[in-house]
């Protein structure tokens, strides 16, 4: 296991809690092929029944920002308060919103 | 012990041993994601074998409960059968057991869910769903190492060659099940033998692995006539009640 080119690559695991949610992103699993990642994924993360479904995602496949440019993409958004739907006023009888 | 308290013991037996024995590996797999893999199916097995033995331990009415029977047994008053006491040897040899006895099992259990027997059947209802990924999990396995290098495809051809000569014990049927069958209670395991063939030739075909060679059949373990190697897991697993018997925490 010492010689890295020798893992089994990486796996991003999604679960979904239950019916209705969104799948989120719980941790990783190594795996040699998608349906070992399955396999490897429901033992290590849906062994106290955290899930209804699982998705898994090659971790090298995942496209990040870079850090550096966080002021750039991020920062903007800061002082945009309007871009909030906060000022709405909500009806008293309108739950879960 | 009457003959349903002696079948819901083998049952029992079968996966207590399969457990404990698959559990040796935990903190030695392969890879860690292996590792719980495995300890998930050991934990299973065990579950499975605290419902049948609790069972057997009632309709024994001796007072003995799942514990008494687990931990306060000699190797000769197990019952069961040799393959699932078969060491562990490489990771092929045994994902070669774990892919004869799950099949089994699972074959098993889908027929005992519909015991006349409440109890018997309800525990083969909720093991079932957990035995059929037990039977994927080590299909799979089977067909990668068969499959895949030299190295992992001979050491899966040598692991299957180690515990065939165990299989035709699963399958055999004596007074125990005979009874058992009777009542509706049991399940005739000779007429599973079809179906099972048909799951194991179809895995190897994918693994691209001949069928091992027919081998002298191996029996005794109902009988408690076993391998030199269930008094070596025994010792460890029944050590802390042998050293202090009755100990509770």
């Amino acid at each position: 296991m010492s010689d890295p080119s020798k893992e089994w690559p990486l796996w991003e695991v999604f679960v979904r809690g239950k019916g209705g949610l969104s799948h989120r992103h719980v941790g990783s699993v190594h795996a040699a092929d998608a349906k070992m990642a399955v396999e490897h994924a429901r033992d290590t993360y849906t062994r106290r029944l955290e899930g209804i479904s699982l998705w898994v995602v090659p971790s090298a496949q995942i496209t990040a920002s870079d850090p550096g440019d966080a002021a750039a993409l991020f920062e903007p958004a800061e002082d945009k308060v309007y871009r909030h739907p906060t000022f709405y006023s909500i009806p008293d009888h309108i739950k879960h919103i | 012990m009457d003959k349903l308290a002696t079948y819901a013991l083998r049952l029992g037996d079968d996966s207590l041993v399969a457990g404990q024995r698959l559990s040796e590996w935990c903190g030695h797999a392969p890879a860690l994601e292996v590792d719980l893999s495995l300890a998930n199916v050991a934990l299973d097995q065990i579950g499975q074998a605290t419902h049948f033995l609790a069972l057997a331990g009632e309709l024994e009415a001796k007072g003995r409960d799942a514990d008494a029977l687990a931990f306060r047994r000699d190797v000769m008053d197990f019952t069961n059968c040799l393959l699932v006491e078969q060491p562990n040897g490489d990771f092929a040899q045994t994902i070669a057991r774990q892919l004869l006895f799950s099949h089994y099992q699972e074959l098993l259990f889908t027929e005992l869910a519909a015991s006349k027997h409440a109890r018997l059947a309800a525990i083969a209802a909720k093991a079932v769903k957990e035995t059929s990924y037990h039977a994927t999990l080590a299909s799979d396995w089977v067909t990668r190492l068969g499959d895949g290098t030299e190295e992992s495809r001979s050491r899966m051809i040598a692991g299957l060659d180690w515990m065939w000569r165990f299989v035709d014990e699963l399958f055999v049927i004596d007074e125990i099940d005979a009874a058992a069958i009777a009542a509706g209670a049991g399940v005739d395991k000779s007429a599973l033998r079809p179906a099972w063939d048909m799951r194991i030739d179809a895995v190897l075909a994918d693994a691209t692995l001949e069928r091992p060679a027919p081998r002298r059949p191996v029996l005794g373990g109902r009988t408690g006539r076993h391998s030199e190697h269930l008094g070596h897991l025994l010792s460890q697993m029944q050590f802390l009640q042998r050293a202090y018997p009755g100990a509770t925490w």
